[in-house]
C-alpha cells in the first residue's frame, strides 16, 4: 500500500480507526515526545464504561497525576460493538466482541461497579443506583445509549433469531441469532425487509449493510431470483450524507433492492410475520420471510432524567446531551464532557468518532484545569466502512458538513467497492479499537 | 493523540498480534541479522543459495496472500481496483522478500557445505 507518511499521518492521527489498515503499510512512523502528567487533585467521574468511557479514563489516567479518577458501570462485559455486523453475517463468533472490562481499565483509574442513578451537575455530585453519593469537580458522561425495542408495538427481543426475526444491535447472541435466521432465508428465498428507525441511531449504515450482505448470501447460495428484498429508509434519503445516500441508491438499483422512503417501523407481527409500517399515507403492512428490526435509540434514562438533554430542537425528544458539537463540552455546566452515542451532535454515534471526541474532550478537560484554552476541535469526523458484500466495502468517512474526508485521498476511493476497505474492517479496525481503549491510539 | 508515532503503531501492532507481536519482532530482526552476518562473511551473495532461497521466497509470497485471503474471508474476486491489486503485491513482496532472506540466512547459517 504506497502511502506517503504525511497523508498517513493526516489519516491515522485524525481518523483513527483506520490506523490498524495503515500500521499495515509498515510505513516509518514519526516519534512523539512524552508529555508531563498534569498534576491536579481534581475529582473527575466517567459514566460508563463502554468504548467512550474506557477510552476516556484511560487517557485521563495518562495524562493527569494524583487526580481522583472514578468510573462509574455495572456491566463487566465489554462489546466490540463494530464486530457485531460481522457476527451476523457468520464470518465471526459472539466471542469475536466479547471481552471484559476489568481487561481494559487503566491503571489509577477506580472502576465502581455500580450504575449512575441520577446526575446532579447543580450540585455536582452522581448518585449511583447502590445510593452512594459522588460529588466531582469533572463529569464525562459517556452512557451510551437504549436501545428503544419497547416502542415498536408486538416486538419481543428474546424472539430474535426465531420466525425470520433478526435484529443485529441487541448484542452479540442476538446478532449470532440474526445470523441463523439471515441464512436461513438465504437458503429459502422469499421477502426480506429491512429498515432503520427515525431517531438519531448508532452507525447508520450498518442497517444499509445488512440489507448488501443478504443479497450477498442469496447470490451465492443461487437464490437470488427467489427473493425480494425492499429496504425502507425513515424519510427521503438513504444516508444522511447525499453524495453517499446517491451512490447507495445506485448499488441497491444494481442488486435489485427496492427501496422505500418515509415508512418506519411501529408494529410487527411476529407470528404471522407482517411489519407494520407508518408512512404520511398512513400504516402499510409488508409481509416478511426475514427482518433486520433496528429499534429507535434514545439517550438513557439516567441523562434523560437530568438536566443535560437539549431543552428544544432536533434532540431534545430523545434526551441526547446539549453539548458544543467542537469540543464536546456540555453548553450549560462546563465542567460537564459528553462523548460517545449520548452526545448531541449531528454526527457521530460510531467508535470512529469517539476515536476523535475522546482527545479534544480530554484535552479541553485538562486544559480547564491547568488554566489555559485548548486548540483542539471536533469536526464530526465519522467512518463507516459500508460492506457492499463479503469481501468488498466502501471506506466512507465525512465530518459535519457532509464533506468526504477520505483519509488516503487519491489512493483508497471512498465510493468505490473495494477489498483493501474490507481488510480494513476485518483486520485494522477491532486491534485500533482496542488500543484506543487503553489510550494508546 | 491525535497524531501518527511509533508507540501508535507499536499499540495498534500488540492488539492484533497479542503475545506473539514481540517475539515476531525479535524473529525478523534476527534474521535480518543473520542474514547480514552471512552476506559480510561470504563478501558475496552466493548463487545456488540465492536461487533455493528465491525459489522458496516465491512460494512464501503466495502463501502470505492465501492466508491473507483467508483470515479475512475473501479471495481474488473480491478485488475491486488497482489499490487492491497493489496491496496484493506488496503482500505477496513481504512475504518473497522475507521468506526469501530468512532462508537466505538459515542456509548460509546451517548448510554452508550444501548451499
Amino acid at each position: 500500500m504506497p502511502v506517503s507518511p504525511d497523508i498517513l499521518r493526516a489519516a491515522l492521527g485524525r481518523r483513527g480507526l483506520l490506523l490498524g489498515a495503515g500500521a499495515l503499510a509498515g510505513v516509518g512512523a514519526v516519534a512523539r515526545a512524552p508529555q508531563a502528567a498534569v498534576a491536579t487533585s481534581a475529582r473527575i467521574i466517567v459514566i460508563g464504561a463502554g468504548a467512550a468511557g474506557l477510552a476516556t479514563a484511560s487517557r485521563l489516567a495518562m495524562g493527569l497525576s494524583g487526580a481522583s479518577i472514578t468510573m462509574l458501570d455495572k456491566r463487566r462485559e465489554h462489546h466490540y460493538q463494530p464486530g457485531y455486523t460481522l457476527v451476523a453475517a457468520g464470518l465471526k463468533s459472539p466471542d469475536y466482541v466479547l471481552s471484559s472490562t476489568r481487561e481494559w481499565v487503566a491503571r489509577g483509574v477506580n472502576w465502581v461497579e455500580e450504575a449512575a442513578a441520577e446526575i446532579d451537575p447543580v450540585g455536582k455530585t452522581v448518585t449511583t443506583d447502590a445510593g452512594q453519593r459522588l460529588p466531582y469537580d469533572f463529569l464525562v458522561v459517556a452512557t451510551g445509549l437504549t436501545l428503544d425495542y419497547g416502542a415498536i408495538e408486538g416486538m419481543d427481543v428474546s424472539r430474535i433469531g426465531q420466525n425470520g426475526l433478526g435484529s443485529v444491535y441487541a448484542g452479540p447472541a442476538q446478532a449470532a441469532a440474526t445470523w441463523r435466521a439471515m441464512s436461513d432465508f438465504a437458503d429459502k428465498g422469499g421477502q426480506g425487509v429491512f429498515l432503520r428507525p427515525a431517531t438519531e441511531m448508532k452507525c447508520a449504515g450498518a442497517p444499509l449493510k445488512y440489507a448488501f450482505l443478504t443479497d450477498d448470501y442469496l447470490r451465492r447460495r443461487g437464490n437470488r431470483g427467489r427473493a425480494e428484498l425492499t429496504y425502507n429508509a425513515q424519510n427521503r434519503v438513504l444516508f444522511s450524507v447525499p453524495i453517499v445516500a446517491e451512490r447507495v441508491r445506485m448499488l441497491y438499483a444494481e442488486r435489485n433492492i427496492r427501496v422505500t422512503h418515509d415508512h418506519v417501523l411501529r408494529k410487527i407481527d411476529l407470528d404471522r410475520r407482517i411489519a407494520t409500517f407508518r408512512t404520511p399515507q398512513g400504516d402499510a403492512e409488508q409481509a416478511y420471510d426475514f427482518i433486520n428490526v433496528i429499534p429507535p435509540m434514545r439517550a438513557p434514562e439516567v441523562v434523560r432524567n437530568s438536566p443535560l438533554p437539549w431543552q428544544t430542537g432536533p434532540w431534545a425528544a430523545d434526551g441526547w446531551a446539549e453539548v458544543d458539537r467542537h469540543t464536546l463540552r456540555h453548553v450549560r455546566f462546563p465542567e460537564v464532557f459528553c462523548v460517545g452515542d449520548v452526545a448531541g451532535v449531528p454526527k457521530g454515534k460510531t467508535a470512529a468518532s469517539v476515536k476523535w471526541q475522546v482527545p479534544v474532550a480530554v484535552d479541553h478537560l485538562i486544559a480547564t484545569i491547568q488554566g489555559r484554552e485548548s486548540a483542539e476541535r471536533y469536526n464530526g469526523y465519522t467512518s463507516c466502512p459500508l460492506i457492499t458484500r463479503v469481501g468488498r466495502a466502501m471506506l466512507v468517512e465525512f465530518d459535519y458538513n457532509d464533506n468526504l474526508v477520505p483519509s488516503f485521498p487519491g489512493v483508497i476511493a471512498p465510493l468505490e467497492e473495494l477489498w483493501i476497505s474490507w481488510i480494513m474492517k476485518e483486520v485494522g479496525l477491532k486491534p485500533t479499537y482496542l488500543a484506543m481503549l487503553r489510550g494508546r491510539a | 493523540m491525535k497524531e501518527l508515532d511509533l508507540a501508535t503503531l507499536v499499540a495498534v501492532f500488540q492488539e492484533m498480534l497479542g503475545w506473539t507481536f514481540w517475539p515476531l519482532v525479535a524473529l525478523a530482526a534476527l534474521a535480518t541479522l543473520a542474514f547480514l552476518r552471512v552476506l559480510l562473511r561470504d563478501r558475496s551473495l552466493i548463487p545456488q543459495r540465492l536461487v533455493w532461497a528465491e525459489a522458496l521466497g516465491v512460494m512464501g509470497g503466495v502463501v502470505a496472500v492465501l492466508v491473507m485471503f483467508t483470515v479475512t474471508s475473501s479471495g481474488f474476486a473480491d478485488l475491486g481496483g488497482p489499490i487492491d491489486w497493489l496491496l496484493v503485491l506488496a503482500i505477496f513482496g513481504f512475504g518473497t522478500v522475507g521468506t526469501a532472506l530468512g532462508l537466505y540466512a538459515a542456509l548460509g547459517l546451517f548448510r554452508r557445505r550444501v548451499a
